[in-house]
C-alpha cells in the first residue's frame, strides 16, 4: 500500500503516454493531456518516461501516503500542500508516511501530475496504464479514482532508490527545480500555434481570416475528450459532405454551428467534421493547462516550423534529463 | 510509381500524422486499395511508424516525428541536407506503393451476427416498418438478406462503418437521439446499418440487438469486427439470444 485517496477531487485518473496501435479498431489513445509534464514528473523520480502517473484536474484531490515515498509533482500549479504546508513542485521530494497531499485551487494551469518513484503497480491493458474512462478499462479498474481507493506503487530501480536514500539522509528538500517555462505555458491567455487543417481552403474567406485574427474562448464544455470553443462562427464557402476519417490530438473540427472543437487526449479515432486547423504538437501540453473561460489566439505557422518547434521541445526535455542525471552524481 | 496508386495524394494531418488519399467516394474497389496499403505499411513499418487508421477512401498514418528525424540523423551521409520528418515519411509511403500487388485479392472474412429483432431489444423496428409501409417481418427479411462490407472502424471501439444495406429499409435518424443505447444494439441511420459496441447516446433507429460483444478488450484483436470483413445478420429467437449470453459467462 502506498497512497490512499481521501478526496477524489474533480477528476483524478491514472494516465501514461497513451495506448497506441489500436486506433484502427476504434480504441482511443487516451493518455496524459499534458505529456511534457507527465514525462518530466517520471524523469524526476527515475521512472521510465511513459510510466503511469496521477493526472489531477483543477482542485479537490487529497491523497494520504501510507509509506515514505519519493514523488514529483509537475504540470499546473494547483496549490499543492503537504500537511498544510506549500510543497515544492518540479523536483523530486520525499513524502513521509502518514502525510496528506492536497490540491487546493488552480493558481496557474489546469492539470497537475504526481509521479511515484517505482511507478504505479497496475496491469497494463492493451499495452498501457492509461484510463479509458468511457470503455471502463485501464488505469485503476477502468475508472477515475474515488475516495478510499488505494494505489500501490511499483518497485524502485537503482536510480530511484539512491534518490530516496539521499533525500532521507538530508531530511530536507533539494534546492533545485526544473525550469519548465520553455516547455509548458501555464498562462490563461495564450497564443497557440496552428497549421492549416486538411479542409482549411473549404472555409469562406472571412472565416479563414477570422480564425487567426479573433480570440476564441474555452467554454465549460472542455474535458479530456475535447475543448468546445466560443467565438466568431466559422462557415464553409459551400456545403460539402465529408466522410469520417482519421483525426488526431489537436485536430480542430468545425461542426455545423460554426464553433470550433479541439480534439484532446480522449478523442475518438475518426471524425467527420471539416478540419480548419491542427494545433502543433509542441503546444498541446500548454493547451491542456487552460481552464474554462481562458482565451486563445490561434497563430498560423508552417508545417515545417511546427516540426522544428517539436524537435526544439524534445531538446529541452533532453537537457532536463541530462541536468537531473548530473545533479544526482 | 505503381499505376495502382497514381491518384494517391499525401497530405499532412498536423506534424505527427499524414493522410494518404486514395480516391473519392465509397466503393469496394477503393476499399481494396486502402486495405492493400494498410497491410503493407503494417508489414513494413518505417522507423517512427506508430499506427495506421484506414477509412473509406484514405488511410491515416500516425508517426513520431522525433524518432523519424533522429533515425535520419543517425544515418545521414555528411554532405546530405536533412529532410523534414514529413518528407521522410512521405517518401517511405511512396516506396511502399511500388510493392503493391495488384493481383492480390483480400479474401474478406464472413462474420455472422445473430440478432434478436424487435420487442424491447429493437424498439424502433415497428417505426421502420411503418415508415416504409411494410411489415416488421419484411424489414427483418431485407436486413438479414444484405451482405454488408465493413469499410472502417471508428466512433467507438469495434463500431463498424458498413455499406451494402438494401436501401429499401433506409430510414432517417430519430429526431431526438436516445441518451443511452445498450451495447449490441443494431440500428439504421439513413442508408447505413451499424452496431453499438459501447453504451453511448445515439440517434439511430434501433431494430434489434446482438448477444455478441463487439469490443473484447482482453482479446487480440480487441474487436469482433475489422475493416474488410463481410457481415451477415441472422435472426435468432429470445431463447437463442439467452443461450448466447449464458455461453459467454
Amino acid at each position: 500500500m502506498t497512497v490512499r485517496v481521501l478526496n477524489k477531487g474533480l477528476l483524478t485518473s491514472i494516465q501514461d503516454l497513451g495506448r497506441y496501435g489500436l486506433q484502427k479498431y476504434g480504441v482511443i489513445v487516451s493518455g496524459a493531456m499534458d505529456k511534457y509534464s507527465l514525462r518530466v514528473a517520471n524523469i524526476l523520480v527515475g521512472n521510465k518516461e511513459n510510466e503511469g502517473a496521477l493526472e489531477i484536474t483543477l482542485l479537490g484531490t487529497s491523497l494520504q501516503f501510507e509509506n515514505d515515498r519519493v514523488i514529483a509533482i509537475t504540470g499546473g500549479d494547483l496549490f499543492a500542500t503537504i500537511d498544510g504546508e506549500r510543497v515544492a513542485t518540479w523536483r523530486p521530494i520525499l513524502v513521509r508516511k502518514g502525510s496528506i497531499l492536497q490540491f487546493k485551487s488552480p493558481l496557474k494551469g489546469c492539470r497537475a501530475y504526481v509521479a511515484l518513484a517505482g511507478g504505479i503497480a497496475i496491469p497494463e491493458v492493451m499495452g498501457s496504464k492509461s484510463t479509458y474512462l468511457r470503455a471502463g478499462i485501464g488505469g485503476f479498474n477502468g475508472r477515475a479514482l474515488q475516495k478510499d481507493d488505494v494505489i500501490e506503487s511499483g518497485v524502485m530501480n537503482k536510480f530511484s532508490t539512491s534518490l530516496f536514500n539521499k533525500l532521507d539522509k538530508r531530511n530536507a528538500d533539494f534546492k533545485w527545480t526544473v525550469n519548465y517555462d520553455a516547455l509548458v505555458n501555464l498562462q490563461q491567455t495564450q497564443t497557440i500555434r496552428v497549421i492549416r487543417g486538411t479542409e482549411f481552403n473549404r472555409f469562406d474567406e472571412k472565416s479563414k481570416r477570422t480564425f487567426f485574427n479573433e480570440p476564441y474562448t474555452l467554454t465549460t464544455q472542455a474535458d479530456r475528450m475535447g475543448y468546445r470553443m466560443e467565438g466568431p462562427p466559422l462557415s464553409l464557402a459551400e456545403k460539402f459532405e465529408l466522410l469520417s476519417e482519421g483525426v488526431t490530438h489537436g485536430t480542430i473540427q468545425v461542426p455545423p454551428n460554426g464553433q470550433p472543437i479541439i480534439l484532446m487526449a480522449d478523442r475518438q479515432t475518426t471524425g467527420g467534421y471539416p478540419k480548419i486547423g491542427q494545433i502543433i504538437s509542441a503546444d498541446l501540453p500548454s493547451l491542456a493547462q487552460l481552464q474554462p473561460t481562458a482565451k486563445i489566439h490561434f497563430k498560423q505557422i508552417s508545417h515545417e516550423e511546427a516540426e522544428t518547434e517539436l524537435l526544439k521541445k524534445e531538446q529541452i526535455i533532453n537537457e532536463i534529463k541530462i541536468g537531473i542525471r548530473f545533479k544526482r552524481l | 510509381m505503381n499505376h495502382f496508386f497514381t491518384d494517391a495524394i499525401i497530405k499532412p494531418l498536423g506534424d505527427s500524422a499524414l493522410i494518404v488519399q486514395i480516391g473519392e467516394g465509397i466503393s469496394p474497389s477503393i476499399h481494396q486499395k486502402v486495405q492493400a496499403l494498410s497491410v503493407l505499411v503494417n508489414n513494413y513499418p518505417f522507423d517512427g511508424f506508430v499506427e495506421s487508421v484506414p477509412a473509406f477512401n484514405n488511410i491515416t498514418i500516425h508517426y513520431d516525428p522525433v524518432v523519424v528525424y533522429q533515425t535520419q540523423m543517425k544515418n545521414l551521409v555528411s554532405n546530405h541536407f536533412p529532410l523534414t520528418p514529413f518528407q521522410i515519411v512521405s517518401s517511405k509511403v511512396n516506396e511502399l506503393f511500388q510493392y503493391i500487388d495488384e493481383t492480390q485479392n483480400f479474401a474478406a472474412r464472413l462474420v455472422e451476427i445473430p440478432v434478436l429483432y424487435g420487442g424491447e431489444y429493437g424498439p424502433d423496428l415497428d417505426y421502420v416498418a411503418s415508415y416504409h409501409k411494410i411489415s416488421a417481418e419484411e424489414v427483418i427479411r431485407i436486413h438479414t438478406q444484405c451482405e454488408c462490407l465493413v469499410y472502417m472502424i471508428g466512433f467507438a471501439p469495434g463500431f463498424p462503418f458498413m455499406g451494402g444495406m438494401n436501401e429499401e429499409i433506409a430510414t432517417p435518424r430519430r429526431e431526438t437521439p436516445r441518451l443511452s443505447i445498450t451495447p449490441g444494439s443494431v440500428g439504421i441511420a439513413g442508408k447505413q446499418t451499424g452496431i453499438y459496441p459501447l453504451e453511448t447516446p445515439g440517434g439511430w433507429q434501433i431494430i434489434g440487438r446482438t448477444p455478441l460483444d463487439l469490443f473484447r478488450p482482453d482479446l487480440s484483436p480487441p474487436t469482433l469486427l475489422q475493416a474488410g470483413d463481410k457481415i451477415k445478420f441472422v435472426q435468432i429467437s429470445p431463447e437463442e439470444y439467452n443461450e448466447y449470453k449464458e455461453r459467454k459467462q
